[in-house]
């Protein structure tokens, strides 16, 4: 039986939908589980970002040489390492997470607020904008498509990486397929892959709305007519 | 931490480190090899492209446990079934840079090359890849770095990599094995990113450039000025 077949019989066994640890509820704990450290990735990164970018320069440049070397940290190295020293607890899922989420929100919007316009940014000082002003509601507006990518990278390395977070204890879809592994049965395992995959995709399609609804209406036109 | 442990094991060290290297460095090389005539037939017909990157975006959303787990019917739990996921990460970083630098060669270059009687083929390699090495190699250090991470992943079904030291550590309680892991994987990563950036110096020695001094700098500008 190939990998499809093994999943979608899981998936559509009734059983898995009701009680305990069914299907609805390990998603739900998936996305709970994904979408705070997102939370708090994002406030730490955004404005650490935009501050790099509004000053540009050396540091503009090299954050995106940190932002890579910062990826070869080993998200199970730190997990397993934090889990030894302070157990199952919030902090021991929450941590690798966040520094998993981290780099692509912070080089983006580095980079995005870095290649605002210079002409845009005389135009803000010009009308009289404070430093915070220009910042917040010119500069950092301008970088939203690329800052949301940065967003949608980070959630799709989240989501899939909370999986991981099953092994020291997390709940979530890495139970299926951790729990799977450790007592050989492959429908779980296939069923648990399949559903993280489709998970995936809907934060892709969520980001992709997401990106059409932040982007300020001007710079949508401007998309549109290039 | 327990320094003597590590010349009590040094030959389990070496050997982790070295299957780590091979299933994170044979992906990207992989990866590389697989985009380059997929990102030249992207950058000529355009058409080609969009659908491309949807199916890249979807792929990259798919977890590497997951991916690890599709494949297991297909290649069992073996270096195939680890090397096939990444070598799938890495196509997806690595073919929109080698797009990016084929499509970012100015056009007054393609049309010199092809006045001073270059052929396709011959502008290709000897005029476009060229220009496009920096991108590519950018994209190449970001397929390396990860996928040299990532590869510690596949310890979860039981392929051996740095992971082991994890995984291990964490069963029996013994951070120290944990340490030595995580920094043989950052240092890995590192190593191999250096590497890349040599390679890029040697490749293009014409994006060095003689560094300009500051007074020189001030100098030219006020003739400019003036």
């Amino acid at each position: 039986m190939s990998f499809f077949n093994w999943a979608w019989d899981w998936v559509t066994t009734d059983a898995n939908w009701h009680g305990e640890d069914s299907i609805p509820q390990q998603v739900l704990a998936h996305l709970g589980y994904s979408a705070l450290p997102l939370l708090i990735a994002a406030v730490i990164a955004i404005p650490v970002g935009a501050a790099i970018g509004h000053r540009g320069g050396k540091a503009a440049v090299a954050v995106s040489n940190i932002a890579n070397a910062w990826r070869s940290i080993p998200t199970l190295g730190l997990l397993t390492l934090l889990a030894v020293f302070l157990g199952f607890s919030p902090l021991t899922w929450l941590l690798p997470l966040v520094v998993l989420a981290i780099p692509p929100i912070l080089a983006n919007t580095a980079e995005g607020v870095a290649g605002v316009d210079p002409g845009v940014r005389d135009a803000a000082a010009g009308v009289g904008m404070t430093t915070w002003q220009q910042v917040a509601r010119v500069e950092v507006p301008i970088a939203m498509p690329l800052i949301l990518v940065g967003l949608r990278t980070s959630a799709i390395f989240v989501v899939a990486t909370a999986t991981i977070a099953a092994y020291i204890g997390l709940g979530g879809l890495g139970r299926f397929i951790i729990d799977g592994l450790d007592s050989n049965q492959y429908g779980p395992v296939a069923g648990g892959a399949l559903l993280v995959v489709v998970l995936a995709v809907i934060v892709l399609a969520l980001f992709a709305g997401l990106t059409w609804l932040l982007t300020p209406a001007g710079l949508r036109k401007q998309a549109k007519t290039e | 931490m327990m320094w003597s442990w590590i010349p009590g094991n040094w030959s389990l060290i070496w050997h982790l480190t070295w299957e780590n290297a091979k299933l994170g460095v044979l992906p990207a090389l992989y990866g590389l090899v697989l985009s380059l005539p997929l990102g030249v037939i992207a950058a000529r017909w355009r058409w080609f492209y969009p659908p491309v990157l949807t199916v890249i975006n979807i792929l990259y959303a798919v977890p590497s446990l997951a991916l690890f787990i599709a494949l297991i019917p297909a290649f069992g739990l073996t270096d195939t079934t680890v090397i096939i996921a990444l070598t799938v990460f890495s196509l997806c970083v690595i073919l929109p840079n080698v797009v990016a630098g084929l499509r970012a060669v100015p056009a007054p270059v393609r049309q010199a090359a092809t006045a001073m009687g270059y052929g396709q083929l011959r502008r290709l390699v000897t005029v476009e890849l060229p220009l496009a090495v920096p991108l590519i190699i950018a994209g190449l250090r970001v397929g390396v770095v990860s996928g040299i991470s990532l590869a510690s992943v596949g310890q979860l079904i039981g392929v051996s990599s740095l992971g082991y030291l994890f995984i291990d550590g964490l069963q029996r309680s013994f951070p120290t094995e944990i340490y030595v892991g995580l920094v043989l994987v950052i240092a890995l990563a590192l190593v191999c990113d250096l590497i890349l950036v040599a390679v890029r110096r040697v490749l293009t020695p014409w994006t060095a450039g003689p560094r300009e001094s500051r007074r020189a700098r001030a100098g030219r500008l006020v003739k400019v000025a003036g």
